[in-house]
């Protein structure tokens, strides 16, 4: 799929999205509601047949944003879907990993170190965080600056 | 939860006697057949993204230079790609074709030390002694050129750091010749070997679909019939001006993945000598003042496959946000698809097969509850072997005094 | 000298143990074994299980995660015996020093276990193989 195809592709799905923007050759950022970044990756991963890459958890200044990489291995492109989470108090977001069992391991680190629950997870268990890790402690939260608080000895 | 706990737990890890890294594997089997597999890691989380947030941005290649021992110039590139793009700098020619070389010589190292591996873990301690030995030279020319064996630590913000000096080029082209004629003779002896092909063909097969779905990256998913290569799809340093070509075989077995590490390896030679010949005159790094603030994706491809790093800057001198994806991390849950229906013995290869960054394998507890045997790693280990001299044996290959570990 | 020490200083059998390396200190460490070095000449051997084992080589910086394992292998580990951090987070934490994961330097961690513990640094990211053999010997002479 070329890069043309691929932005034509994209505006099936304009009405999910907040804006598209391209920062330089091969980088694509959509952004859009919490809401809707499951059936936008869905769009992505099944009808699109983008490569899933990794998805990054982000404590910005008034919210939570997932970002969910994708890679187009024929053109190169990546494509950035940015999915903005409002809700600081309780923050949660739909699971993908139902239909890219490759996104089990982030979301349950991004529930580890974020605290964004995850839902409708398959297997969501603590992966990355040590067995006696205290629970409501989130090490990549803005609020816990101190790096090495976790710190025993 | 109780149907589970009657069936017998096999439990791998966390500490190997070997190499690698902690990892807790729970395998749960029927018989002599895997039915499912789990697994705990954590034991090394070093907690690398929340570090990165409190180093500069020019600290930072040497932070994630120690993510992994083994992809130590690539991590790094994976780091100055993404800072190169937010700053819109571009490192001086030179600079790329040095990068080009660093990581080559890595990759060539790297896959070396798996083919050792492999060859350990299905009881070949010979291709083992074989490939470390001919692996040593390339750490040379790696120290030769950078000053460490490992952990380079060439790359900087806008270019590198260690230049390439003109007198050590025939030097590097001799080393290579060398290594290439070993690695023939090395390649040649595990490809031409009729206990190989009946050990490794049809063992842990990754089907093109499950590794679509896993998301798997470089040997792993090029052994599976997807030619994705980020140097070939999205060409970072200088790989764009360079001819070669990618390897893949449709097969998605284990030999499937060590005929594409051994060809790779070739490859990589090549690239290097026409590196070298092509090598631009000019200053080796720029100088970048400051970053501003923005958003990047960088990535490169590691000996096992695609890292990627996502950086946010918000014009400060330290990254707001830096996310690291090795590429085990896709890696490793492909197990769920590779392992399932498997025999025991067949279990140790094919999770070496992915090359793990971190892996397991020691304190092997077997529990058959029907039997109340309890099994080591030792006896998985040997499981392995002993399934190597059967094959030999019935196809009849002459018998070879294998040493104990 | 006591002849369970005298005794130690002959044909060090070592174990190694990951406790969050980064894979370079654990390949430089079976790079000793392999043609190049090769350690069994001094008759070290890397074993499989500490109760063998009259060295420890960790390597790495103790995560949270590996630090109640680490001391169950020094438990178990026959005394006496020799602990060898093995790097530059091992020895003092290194690069990680404010790691939220990030449980302190070996040498404080088995301390506080034994305080009579017998510790040997090999410095280095990673050390060289010949540093580790050069620090094995070093430490054997002076016990």
């Amino acid at each position: 799929m070329n890069r043309e195809k691929l932005n034509n592709r994209l505006q099936k799905i304009k009405d999910k999205l907040i804006d598209i923007v391209q920062t330089r050759d091969r980088r694509i950022y959509i952004s859009c509601e919490s809401q809707n970044a499951c059936d936008v990756c869905k769009f992505l991963f099944e009808d699109l047949t983008l490569r899933f890459i990794i998805a990054t958890g982000i404590d910005s200044d008034n919210c939570f944003e997932v970002l969910y990489h994708f890679a187009n291995d024929e053109t190169g492109d990546i494509v950035t879907v940015k999915a903005i989470i409002r809700d600081r108090e309780n923050p949660s977001i739909e699971s993908i990993t139902p239909f890219i069992p490759g996104a089990e391991w982030i979301e349950r680190e991004i529930h580890d170190i974020l605290g964004i629950e995850i839902k409708n997870h398959p297997n969501m268990r603590r992966l990355i965080l040590h067995d006696d890790w205290p629970e409501g402690v989130y090490p990549l939260r803005k609020t816990r600056p101190e790096v090495n608080e976790g710190t025993v000895i | 939860m109780n149907k589970a706990m009657n069936k017998p737990v096999l439990a791998v890890g966390p500490f190997h006697p070997l190499q690698e890294e902690m990892e807790y594997f729970q395998l749960t089997v029927d018989g002599e057949i895997v039915t499912d597999i789990d697994v705990r890691i954590s034991y090394n989380h070093r907690g690398i993204e929340k570090i990165s947030e409190t180093l500069q941005f020019d600290q930072v290649p040497y932070l994630v230079s120690r993510v992994c021992g083994i992809c130590s110039a690539s991590h790094p590139l994976a780091y100055i790609n993404a800072v190169e793009e937010i700053a819109g700098v571009t490192a001086p020619e030179r600079a790329q074709y040095i990068r080009v070389i660093i990581n080559e010589l890595e990759r060539i190292h790297s896959h070396l030390l798996w083919v050792g591996l492999g060859g350990h873990f299905i009881g070949y301690d010979t291709v083992f002694m074989w490939a470390w030995k001919y692996r040593e030279p390339v750490l040379d020319l790696l120290e030769a050129i950078t000053g460490n064996r490992n952990n380079y630590g060439n790359v900087c913000v806008g270019g590198c750091r260690e230049d390439i000096p003109d007198e050590m080029i025939p030097k590097i082209l001799k080393e290579l010749d060398t290594i290439e004629k070993k690695t023939e003779m090395l390649t040649k002896a595990v490809l031409d070997d009729p206990v190989l092909h009946a050990r490794l063909k049809g063992v842990g097969i990754l089907t093109k679909e499950a590794a679509v779905k896993y998301a798997v990256t470089g040997p792993t998913a090029r052994g599976s019939g997807i030619a994705i290569d980020v140097r070939h799809d999205d060409p970072y340093a200088a790989y764009g001006d360079l001819d070669w070509k990618v390897i893949s075989q449709p097969e998605g077995d284990v030999f499937a993945k060590a005929v594409v590490r051994l060809l790779e390896i070739f490859e990589s030679i090549k690239m290097i000598r026409e590196a070298l010949k092509k090598l631009p005159k000019g200053p080796i790094a720029v100088e970048v003042k400051q970053i501003p603030p923005g958003e990047g994706c960088g990535h490169a491809e590691a000996p096992r496959g695609e890292t990627f790093h996502y950086v946010r800057s918000d014009g400060g001198n330290r990254p707001i946000r830096h996310k690291i994806r090795a590429p085990s991390y896709v890696n490793v849950p492909s197990f769920k698809a590779s392992c399932i229906g498997q025999n025991i013995s067949d279990v140790t290869l094919t999770l070496a097969s992915v090359d793990p960054c971190y892996s397991c394998t020691e304190r092997v507890a077997v529990v058959d509850s029907h039997h109340n045997i309890i099994n080591d790693y030792e006896a998985l280990l040997q499981m392995s072997r002993d399934k190597t001299a059967r094959l030999k044996k019935e196809i009849g290959a002459p018998e070879l005094k294998m040493e104990e570990s | 000298m006591s002849w369970k020490m005298w005794s130690l200083k002959k044909s060090i059998w070592v174990f190694h143990v990951n406790t969050g390396a980064c894979n370079n200190c654990d390949i430089e460490i079976v790079n000793c074994l392999t043609p190049k070095y090769d350690i069994e000449r001094f008759g070290i051997k890397l074993v499989g299980s500490p109760r063998h084992a009259d060295a420890l080589l960790v390597t790495g910086v103790v995560t949270l995660q590996a630090l109640p394992r680490l001391l169950e292998v020094y438990r178990q580990t026959a005394k006496p015996c020799v602990v060898f951090p093995i790097g530059a987070c091992a020895c003092d934490t290194g690069i990680f020093y404010n790691g939220y994961h990030v449980a302190g330097p070996v040498d404080k961690i088995i301390r506080e276990e034994d305080p009579n513990a017998i510790i040997a640094y090999v410095p280095g990211c990673p050390p060289k193989p010949e540093a580790m053999i050069s620090g094995v010997m070093k430490a054997l002479s002076a016990i």
